[in-house]
């Protein structure tokens, strides 16, 4: 090992070293490919409609995971803060690859920065998109709330990913196949970590109990928003690519009963969240919560698209 | 002279010492062509942000032993399995306290929802007692799981099964 190089941790951010430039140091090193997410986009597959759906896919899991995030020492426990750093850890690196995957087969999509930015194109996605380009489900946006909301987003979640997920291990595009196979390990862990806390606290005490039913009732009107199938799903299930969300419902409604039998819990009898201006999430229609988040989220690096100061 | 290959697998992990990256089943492939040589890694998670250390160190290590063109190439396909950990890397986990993963859950249609804690035959790596419990199913790093020993009562880690 070359004792200089490991002097300083800081030494790389500020060098010519654009593999490790301030916003995340690692893979974009020229030469290595980022897992593979070059591989050419398969025949009979729209490289626009790929790249849409990748996006929704990513979207969900980025910010997810920033939201999360953001338990970070306010978490229950120590215990929990960790599981919950973990859970949007894994979101994290998913949300990287599927934007890495969607920049590559359609550039487009990616945001202009100025001349000699070194961000790379999934961190471009990422930090200069506004609201009305994220691809997102409102249901992963809202704010926190309560440990029984996070808990019970958490469930639906990952209930409908896991599904999606398993299906797209058999995805035409190579890329989504491997980040999926990769994924249904990470996000079986997460949904049966939000079910033992649903049951956990439906049968704790009177105040836990009245949390995450408030908790599920809360997010239960926005569940609707997941298994709609957008005109690009139609497209990515037609083309053998993606998964129409509408297909796994039997078998999420089937977990989701599992969960609260467990609970003695009844579902909530709510009617599902009307659209905004003609849309939802997925066509880049969100709820005010959004842009806070995307405002606490982007703000150092929109103030540095240079990646330096 | 040294091969690539060799030089590779000495190479240790990031967050795990005291496995090398070959025992961890990260490492997957080296090809060596005369002084350039292409060495393909895998994540243990896919947010696993050791990755790009563990690039810098093989690259190091390589650039030291006269391989002037390394090229570091990560694959998603096959994903990690907690099965691929060696037999050495078992024995080198245990014996700096760290419980070595049982056999990976088979996925075979859809993924059974479990609502119990996750059961497995834990034995203490300080005291040998398998009177151990589950802290957490998550621990200091991704592939970890918290546990504690009930006879001696120290805490330890586990590695997960993926
Ligand atoms: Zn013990």
């Amino acid at each position: 090992m070359h004792d200089d190089d490991h002097q300083s941790v800081y030494d790389g951010l500020t060098g010519g070293d654009e593999s490790r430039w301030a916003f995340g140091a690692g893979l974009e090193a020229p030469d290595d490919a980022l897992a593979g997410v070059g591989a050419p986009v398969p025949v009979g597959v729209d490289p626009h409609a790929l790249a849409t759906y990748c996006l929704m896919l990513g979207d969900d899991a980025l910010v997810h995971s920033h939201r999360l995030s953001q338990w970070c020492s306010n978490a229950p426990d120590l215990e929990e803060d960790i599981a919950l750093a973990n859970v949007a850890l894994d979101l994290l690196g998913q949300a990287r690859l599927l934007l890495a995957r969607a920049a590559v087969v359609d550039p487009g999509v990616v945001p202009v920065l100025p001349a000699g930015s070194p961000v790379p194109d999934e961190d471009a996605l990422a930090f200069f998109r506004d609201a009305a380009e994220f691809r997102n489900v409102r249901l992963v946006e809202g704010e926190n709330g309560d440990f029984a909301v996070t808990v019970a987003r958490m469930l639906l979640f990952a209930t409908h990913r896991l599904a999606v997920l398993q299906r797209l291990t058999a995805s035409a595009d190579p890329v989504l196949a491997a980040i999926a196979a990769k994924g249904v390990k990470e996000v079986a862990y997460h949904r049966d970590h939000a079910a033992r806390w649903c049951v956990t606290l439906a049968l704790g005490t009177e105040e836990s109990r009245r949390r995450v039913v408030a908790g599920l009732e809360r997010v239960w009107p926005f569940r609707d928003e997941l298994s709609r199938t957008t005109p690009v799903e139609a497209t990515a299930a037609a083309q053998g690519f993606g998964v129409d969300p509408g297909s796994v419902s039997d078998e999420v409604e089937a977990v989701l009963d599992q969960v609260l039998a467990a609970s003695g819990l009844e579902r909530p009898a709510l009617p599902p969240v009307g659209e905004v201006a003609g849309g939802a999430g997925r066509d880049g229609r969100h709820t005010e919560a959004m842009g806070l988040l995307l405002a606490e989220m982007q703000v150092v690096a929109r103030a540095h698209p240079l990646g330096r100061w | 002279m040294t091969t690539a290959l060799e030089v590779a697998r000495r190479v240790v992990d990031p967050e795990l010492p005291m496995l090398t990256l070959d025992d961890l089943g990260v490492l997957r492939e080296v090809v060596e062509d005369g002084a350039a040589v292409r060495v393909t890694i895998t994540p243990t998670y896919t947010g696993c942000p050791a990755l790009a250390m563990m690039r810098d160190d093989l690259v190091h290590a390589l650039h030291d032993h006269g391989y002037a063109e390394v090229r570091v190439a990560v694959a998603l396909d096959p994903p990690w399995s907690s099965d691929w950990i060696t037999e050495r890397g078992r024995r080198a986990l245990a014996d700096h306290g760290i419980s070595p993963p049982g056999p990976a859950r088979r996925v075979d249609g859809p993924v059974v929802l479990d609502l119990a804690p996750t059961r497995r035959a834990v034995r203490c790596p300080r005291c040998g007692s398998s009177a151990t419990e589950l802290t957490s199913e998550f621990g200091s790093t991704a592939c970890k799981a918290l546990y504690r020993c009930t006879a001696c009562l120290e805490p330890f880690d586990h590695v997960k099964e993926i």
